[in-house]
């Protein structure tokens, strides 16, 4: 049985809905497969988590970009003591940024630091798709 | 300006409780607020100054304030998680240091054990308005796999072990086998800690603290009030805090806070790591101990695995005593929050007051580290230096 996975806002707030303001771009591409990144037009450079201040520069010119939806894993963690075990994980993206994560399809007592991943979207409990990784 | 001998710890006192069921959070506050009280000679009427975090029942210090029924002129809520009675101490020296109150009143209760509050290994629900709410909900954080986080993350950059992480836990519980208050009172060794079911990749259940009852309160008072006080005079000479975070998504999870926060009250108390005699340092996992060392000074950056193994931690034996209480790994930890014991422990130890067994010898020089919140994201941090004068 797979762990049920929230979704990206906890509830009883709304989930982000197609189209619905700035982050709502963001969603829309993760529901088509596509994994995007904040990049300040300014600066040049990618920051993760998303905001609309980029926290290099302090610009507000952030445009969301197409990633390669690949990385390696920073580091993880199995969570033995749950139902499911499950694989928390930070991935540096080939972008630059390291995000938070969950790694999944795969033998978790086989993976290590610095695995190469790429991206998948996993359906989550009540909101859009969120991006996760596996194991190249 | 500096807080350097402006303020002296005169009263600590740790509820002696590990399981209060039949009392209220509130009722917890006040009870070791009356305990500090006594301990430093005061009365709560001398009190002009309160200082509590977010375990204070109610929105900042209102509601504890009216039900100690203070009458105050300054009042300070800054909630930097397990971390901010460390904090709050070196607040409390600054507000009494700018005239602003005489007699400062530090508390912190919680039952966590007896709400049944699964403290580690939930997720905890977020304020949807906290800005990486949305991008961190899905992923499953909870306390255990945060901390783990950086655990495997120190291993593989600096070859740390399992084992050497055990020896933090040996050496709380050998410290904590003389503590009669202490939850978890009997010695371990590596191989009970490495053999204790995996919670969180590397990180066993040994590896964590406790879930306790209970609480504890600081008296800090005005050098003036402290020299009339028939008790052993602990001064405050520095202190620092900050917050680490993601940095927007390159960031270190090998470091913490006390990087900075240390340098910062090693700067004002104008000593070194090397002239500490005791130091308590937070321990919610063993690799929260470990990473705090290092970034200390007490040992080079990655040399934290060498550094606590064979026995360095316990007191009598190894360079750096410990956590003689039994620390939150073995003894207690509070509202689920250790900065307050932190304190309390280095207070006991400059006056002499520690348990025999572990009593430093000539401890002169004391300082308490915390660590609130998550070390696998973002972290508060706080470091107090006290002196024995």
């Amino acid at each position: 049985m797979k762990r049920k996975i929230p979704a990206p806002v906890p509830l009883p707030f709304p989930p982000p809905q197609a189209g619905q303001g700035w982050v709502g771009t963001f969603w829309d591409a993760a529901r088509k497969g596509r994994l995007v990144v904040p990049v300040c037009t300014a600066c040049g450079k990618a920051h993760w988590y998303p905001r609309a201040i980029c926290p290099f520069c302090d610009s507000d010119t952030i445009e969301w970009r197409d990633t390669l939806g690949k990385g390696t894993i920073y580091t993880f963690s199995v969570m033995r003591r749950a139902k499911e075990p499950y694989v928390i994980a930070y991935v540096k993206l080939a972008e630059g940024p390291t995000m938070m994560t969950n790694i999944v399809d795969c033998d978790f007592d086989a993976l290590r630091i610095g695995d190469a991943v790429t991206v998948v979207f996993e359906e989550t409990e009540a909101g859009p798709p969120v991006p996760m990784f596996k194991p190249v | 300006m500096t807080i350097k001998g402006k303020a002296y710890i005169a009263g600590a006192y740790e509820h002696p409780t590990r399981h209060a069921p039949d009392k209220t959070v509130a009722q917890l506050h006040a009870e070791v607020a009356l305990g500090a009280l006594a301990d430093a000679g005061l009365t709560r009427a001398d009190v002009d100054g309160y200082f509590c975090a977010g375990d204070a029942p109610g929105p900042g210090p209102a509601s504890m304030a009216e039900y100690l029924n203070l009458t105050l002129r300054h009042v300070d809520s800054t909630e930097l998680g397990g971390s901010s009675y460390v904090a709050l101490a070196g607040h409390a020296a600054a507000a009494i240091a700018l005239g602003k109150c005489d007699v400062a009143l530090i508390t912190l209760a919680g039952r966590p054990r007896s709400e049944g509050v699964a403290t580690g290994t939930v997720p905890r629900l977020r304020d949807a308005n906290q800005p990486e709410a949305g991008w961190e909900a899905p992923y499953g954080l909870t306390t255990a796999n945060g901390y783990a986080m950086c655990a495997m993350r120190h291993m593989h950059q600096y070859g740390t072990t399992s084992e050497q992480l055990a020896w933090i836990k040996v050496a709380a519980s050998h410290h904590a086998q003389h503590n009669p208050n202490a939850m978890l009172p009997d010695p371990v060794t590596v191989a009970d800690v490495v053999g204790s079911p995996l919670i969180a990749d590397p990180l066993h259940r040994l590896d964590c603290c406790v879930i306790s009852d209970g609480g504890g309160a600081l008296i800090v008072v005005r050098p003036e009030i402290a020299r009339k006080l028939n008790r052993p005079l602990v001064k405050i000479i520095g202190a620092g805090e900050t917050v680490k975070h993601l940095s927007g998504g390159a960031f270190d999870l090998t470091t913490s806070g006390a990087a900075r926060s240390g340098p910062a009250a090693f700067a004002e108390a104008g000593i070194t790591p090397g002239d500490i005699k005791y130091a308590s340092i937070y321990d919610s996992f063993t690799i929260t101990v470990l990473i705090q060392i290092e970034d200390l000074g007490f040992c080079e950056k990655g040399a934290g695995g060498k550094f606590v193994a064979d026995g360095n931690l316990i007191s009598g034996v190894g360079k750096l005593p410990f956590n003689t209480d039994g620390g939150g790994l073995c003894n207690n930890h509070p509202a689920n929050r250790g900065g307050m014991t932190k304190v309390i422990e280095a207070v006991r130890q400059l006056r002499g007051d520690a348990h025999p067994a572990v009593q430093v010898k000539n401890c002169d020089l004391a300082l308490a580290q915390g660590t609130g919140m998550q070390l696998g994201t973002r972290h508060c941090s706080a470091t107090l230096i006290l002196e024995r004068e």
